[in-house]
């Protein structure tokens, strides 16, 4: 049963095409005004998925809400509510985009009345309305159409909005460009969109989705990913005094601080590295008891957060059941502020 | 059926945008045009039974052969190769509307082609100048019996064409493989019906079932004034039957 707060819901979903189990037994809820990223790596579901919440492709079993319809049963009211920008943003070449988008205002049965101030709003949080407007769609560069196709898939103010892989292709300035447009619809509908740009779905997403051969591996906020998947406490310092004492010091800390110092001093200075194996320990306390430490001096200290690649790399890897493979070690990306 | 008339509107829309329309415009009208002249030459060197409308649109299997593919390949197959087919169905736009308003488009555009050929007869009148002759070029039942089999048979045609579109995402194989049907169906029916009336054997098909389906036939009995209800019951449920059929392609596939 699901709730009036649930955008989506899918239950048991399967999909298979011939022999191969493209989406198996998926199950997730998306709540309203949620923006929500798919990951995955390539074949996981994530395009097939997208499509079956259309209705445009229908599942070989399971539940698929979308707004409190059932997608099969109510498929073509479901389309009314969905706006869809597919993957690789098919559009015609060969018309201009204010033509385009009063097709597709026309097609999506957009009253004459309104129709006009909903292509200028699409086009304004998708900022085309200057340099872009007039111009062959042909003639657009990859930005310019997935700006594009996300105003039309805005367009008739959906209540769910999804987009397949709205990022691909395109370079840093496009990409901050497409996230700012996710802000701007945050609140407006629900946002769901799969992407490969992992700090891009870490930034603009409220919750994250990691699908791995068509099955939900992993759901939930970054943090909570990173507690679950990459869980333990992590910091780095770099400490002056001689190697010996800096390890007794650090000792003191207790017997579930793993210690790793440096070999080599880097201008005087010993990077160390503290690793517990459990979350939710204070920055702050320890910090605090590093500083008292007389034989001590401290230049600086990080906390190390895993970043959603990891997590995309840890939780796909564990779906993989690759029996007597080991993973490789992991990259760690410091974040946090120095002292 | 205000999206069928949306859809219609732009698919004309892109169909007078698109250069490929107007080089099978062109050349059809060109090819009618050399048909019209070589008629002309027949009529002056020799006493003809048939009225010169009926000369001219005996040969329309030619121009068929070459505008209807030209005119229905890129429909539906190019949606589908580009992927705009899963934003219009997801617009919300039925498969049956989408068949529909492309078919209407391609055969609106089809029928402009066989008016404008009407512009042969006119140039003719105007350069003769003599009213028993204009009398026989615009010979109204020849004329009308002509344009009624054309409009008949050319949703058929179109309908073929865009199930041939649905079949595939290259125009080219959409474009030959409706050139082979319609091959078949015109001439391919008449020389059956040709061959088992030479081998005489009895065996086959009745010739009332072959007559059903020849064009050749069909069009006689149009140029004759005699309009059966017959033809247009076999163009009308063919044409529905083929949009089906292009309809149930589209819902699979996608």
């Amino acid at each position: 049963m699901s709730l009036p707060e649930d955008s989506i819901v899918a239950k048991n979903l399967f999909k298979r095409f011939g022999r191969t189990e493209a989406v198996n037994d998926l199950s997730f809820r998306i709540g309203q005004g949620q923006i929500v990223g798919f990951l995955g790596p390539n074949g996981a579901g994530k395009s097939t998925t997208l499509r079956m919440l259309t209705g445009i492709l229908p599942a070989t079993s399971g539940h698929l809400n979308v707004c409190g319809k059932s997608v099969p049963l109510h498929e073509r009211e479901i389309r009314r509510e969905i706006g869809y920008m597919p993957e690789n943003n098919p559009l015609p070449e060969d018309m201009r985009v204010i033509e385009y988008l009063r097709f597709r205002a026309q097609i999506k049965g957009i009253p004459l009345r309104r129709r006009r101030a909903r292509i200028e709003h699409a086009m304004e949080v998708c900022e085309l309305q200057r340099k872009a407007r007039r111009k062959i769609i042909g003639t657009l560069s990859k930005g310019f159409r997935q700006r594009v196709g996300i105003a039309d898939a805005i367009l008739a103010e959906p209540s769910v909005t999804i987009l397949d892989e709205p990022t691909i292709g395109l370079d840093p300035h496009q990409v901050i460009a497409i996230r700012r447009l996710l802000d701007n619809l945050r609140g407006e509908t629900t946002v769901i969109f799969s992407s490969h740009i992992l700090s891009e779905v870490e930034i603009s997403c409220d919750r994250i989705l990691i699908l791995n051969q068509g099955r939900l591996v992993a759901s939930g906020t970054s943090d909570e990913l990173r507690m679950e998947f990459l869980p333990g406490s992590h910091y780095k310092l770099e400490v002056a005094g001689e190697p010996a004492s800096i390890t007794g010091s650090l000792q003191s800390l207790g017997e579930e601080w793993t210690i790793d110092l440096a070999p080599i001093p880097k201008n005087g200075y010993y990077e160390v590295s503290l690793l517990n194996k459990e979350n939710g320990t204070d920055g702050e306390a320890i910090l605090g008891r590093l500083t008292n430490m007389e034989n001590l001096r401290i230049r600086s200290f990080h906390s190390v957060q895993p970043n959603l690649e990891q997590i995309f790399l840890k939780a796909t890897r564990r779906s993989w059941d690759l029996p007597g493979e080991t993973p490789p070690a992991l990259p760690q990306k410091e974040t946090a502020s120095a002292k | 059926m205000i999206q069928v008339f949306r859809l219609t509107r732009h698919e004309l829309k892109s169909l007078f945008y698109t250069p490929s329309t107007y080089i099978a415009m062109v050349l059809s009208l060109l090819m009618m045009g050399f048909f019209y002249f070589v008629m002309l030459e027949t009529i002056s060197s020799e006493e003809q039974d048939q009225l010169p409308p009926t000369i001219f649109f005996s040969l329309f299997w030619v121009p068929v052969l070459l505008i209807v593919p030209m005119l229905t390949m890129r429909s539906i197959a190019e949606e589908r190769r580009l992927g705009t087919i899963e934003t219009l169905l997801t617009a919300p736009v039925q498969p049956s509307q989408l068949v529909l308003s492309k078919f209407l488009a391609a055969y609106i555009f089809y029928m402009l082609v066989w008016v404008l050929a009407m512009a042969y007869p006119i140039l003719t009148a105007f350069v003769i100048d003599q009213p028993e002759f204009n009398e026989k070029l615009f010979h109204t039942g020849a004329t009308t019996g002509g344009y009624l089999f054309i409009s008949a048979s050319g949703a058929l045609f179109i309908a073929i064409g865009i199930f041939t579109s649905s079949l595939t995402r290259s125009q080219l194989v959409a474009g030959m493989l409706s050139f082979s049907i319609l091959f078949m169906l015109i001439v391919g029916v008449a020389a059956i019906h040709m061959l088992q009336i030479e081998t005489a054997t009895g065996s086959g098909l009745p010739d009332t079932v072959l007559d059903y389906f020849q064009l050749f036939e069909h069009f006689d009995d149009f140029s004759r004034g005699l309009i059966d209800t017959r033809p247009f019951v076999y163009y009308f449920s063919g044409t529905i039957a083929v949009l089906g059929f292009s309809v149930l392609v589209i819902e699979s596939k996608s």
